[in-house]
């Protein structure tokens, strides 16, 4: 990662961002350890999600405006795309954690482009894992309450199946329902704001280095290339941190869904 | 994973994929806080005014079907209403006519009574008023005709009675061949 780029006629080499963009030091010298630039951001997301949907549902009208308005089209978004299809006649029971859940990480890898905060929350693994282990502690609580402690274990395994299948099937089955459903769930968030954000500070290092710090007229045009990646990446991360909370939702519903009625 | 985690450990920053204690918590609390007011104040209300909505316009449909088939009902009473009346207004003209050619008929009956009545009384009357002036004719003739016969014949007839009878004799003589000759 720390390869040397020399493109520079003055011989300073080119060092593209690595994993220490995602560490930070306590935001003021002697504070405490935890209280990081992640930490904050967290914190506030959750803060605009309540200021958003407050301002939009506090005191609902029948015939919406302004913010109502906003505010139920992200409401019936979630309800028509992510917990009906996947919940059916329970959607409107599992409405307000879906739409807090989707709300608050949108917020949160919106941040990912704000200029000056411009650092994705979901990027430090802690916060998608709580909200993915959440689900998974509701998903296996909710089963063993609507199928029965040991059913739901056992309607896991399709029945009817030859015998020597089971002996693949059900180790796999297992494996993926328990091990590695939530960790692909969590990591999935993880690495999508991860790697965003590593290819935008790429490419905004690349123009800034070679147009600015270290200018030189071979290593304009990939200052120049640099710029216009980082536009062209930043819209296209603007779709994925959209994308990426409605899938973590979406999923969420999923085993939501399947810990209230067997899937088989 | 593993071989990943290491080499990054190796380069000396923080593994990406261990999470800090500190943000764990922090993620917690920032979840639950936003489920909190988020999901139990909140979401409930824009829920009950989204039932309440399609309550609202499920209700305003209703309502409009149940003015149609108001309207529609009213719309069959008052068309049967019409053909009723029109029915009872033909029954009504049928009457009239009946009791119109009726009243002619009385009428033209009564008038040609009135007719019979006028010309037998007109009849009479006549008949009356030619035996009257028959009679006054038979008395003046007769006087008359005695005069003249008297001053013709020169003779004195002037012996009341007789003249009397023979004037009688004559006319009755005549009546009755007047009489005969109407019965042939």
């Amino acid at each position: 990662m720390s390869t040397p780029i020399v493109l520079a006629s003055s011989g300073a080499e080119f060092t593209p961002p690595g994993a220490e963009l995602f560490d930070f030091p306590p935001l003021f010298a002697g504070g405490p350890e935890w209280l990081t630039k992640p930490v904050v951001l967290a914190l506030l997301g959750s803060l605009i999600t309540i200021a958003f949907a407050w301002s939009a549902f506090a005191k609902p009208k029948l015939v919406p405006r302004g913010m109502q308005n906003i505010g139920e089209v992200g409401y019936v978004f979630v309800r028509d795309q992510v917990a009906r299809p996947f919940l059916g006649k329970d959607a409107e029971r599992w409405m307000p954690l879906l739409l807090s859940m989707f709300m608050l990480i949108w917020f949160w890898n919106i941040f990912a482009v704000i200029p000056v905060i411009q650092f994705p929350v979901a990027s430090h693994i802690a916060f998608p894992a709580v909200l993915a282990l959440s689900v998974y502690i509701l998903k296996i609580y909710l089963g063993m309450k609507h199928q029965g402690p040991v059913k739901y274990f056992t309607n896991l395994i399709p029945p009817g199946l030859p015998k020597p299948i089971y002996v693949l099937l059900v180790p796999i089955e297992y494996l993926s329902t328990f091990v590695l459903a939530p960790f692909t769930h969590a990591v999935r968030l993880f690495a999508n704001m991860f790697a965003g954000h590593i290819i935008l500070a790429f490419f905004s290092l690349v123009g800034y280095w070679f147009l600015i710090e270290n200018p030189s007229w071979l290593g304009a045009p990939v200052g120049v290339l640099g710029v216009v990646m980082t536009i062209l990446m930043t819209a296209f991360e603007m779709f994925i941190q959209f994308l990426q909370a409605f899938l973590f939702t979406m999923l969420a519903a999923m085993y939501i869904g399947s810990g209230l009625h067997a899937d088989h | 994973m593993i071989t990943a985690a290491s080499l990054l450990a190796a380069e000396g920053g923080n593994n990406p994929l261990i999470p800090h204690t500190y943000e764990l918590v922090v993620g917690i609390f920032a979840f639950f806080v936003v489920v909190l007011v988020v999901g139990k104040i909140l979401t409930p209300r824009i829920q009950k005014t989204l039932a309440e909505r399609t309550e609202l316009i499920e209700g305003g449909l209703k309502k409009a079907e149940d003015a149609q088939a108001e309207a529609k009902q009213t719309l069959d009473a008052y068309k049967s209403q019409l053909s009723e009346a029109r029915q009872e207004a033909a029954r009504l003209r049928e009457e009239a006519r009946e009791q119109g050619a009726q009243i002619i008929a009385e009428m033209k009956e009564q008038a040609q009574v009135e007719a019979r009545r006028i010309v037998e009384n007109a009849q009479a009357q006549i008949e009356q008023e030619r035996a009257q002036a028959l009679a006054s004719l038979r008395a003046e003739v007769g006087a008359l005709s005695v005069d003249l016969a008297g001053r013709v014949v020169g003779e004195s007839l002037e012996d009341e009675a007789r003249q009397r009878r023979i004037v009688d004799r004559f006319l009755e003589e005549l009546e009755s061949s007047n009489a005969a000759g109407k019965a042939l």
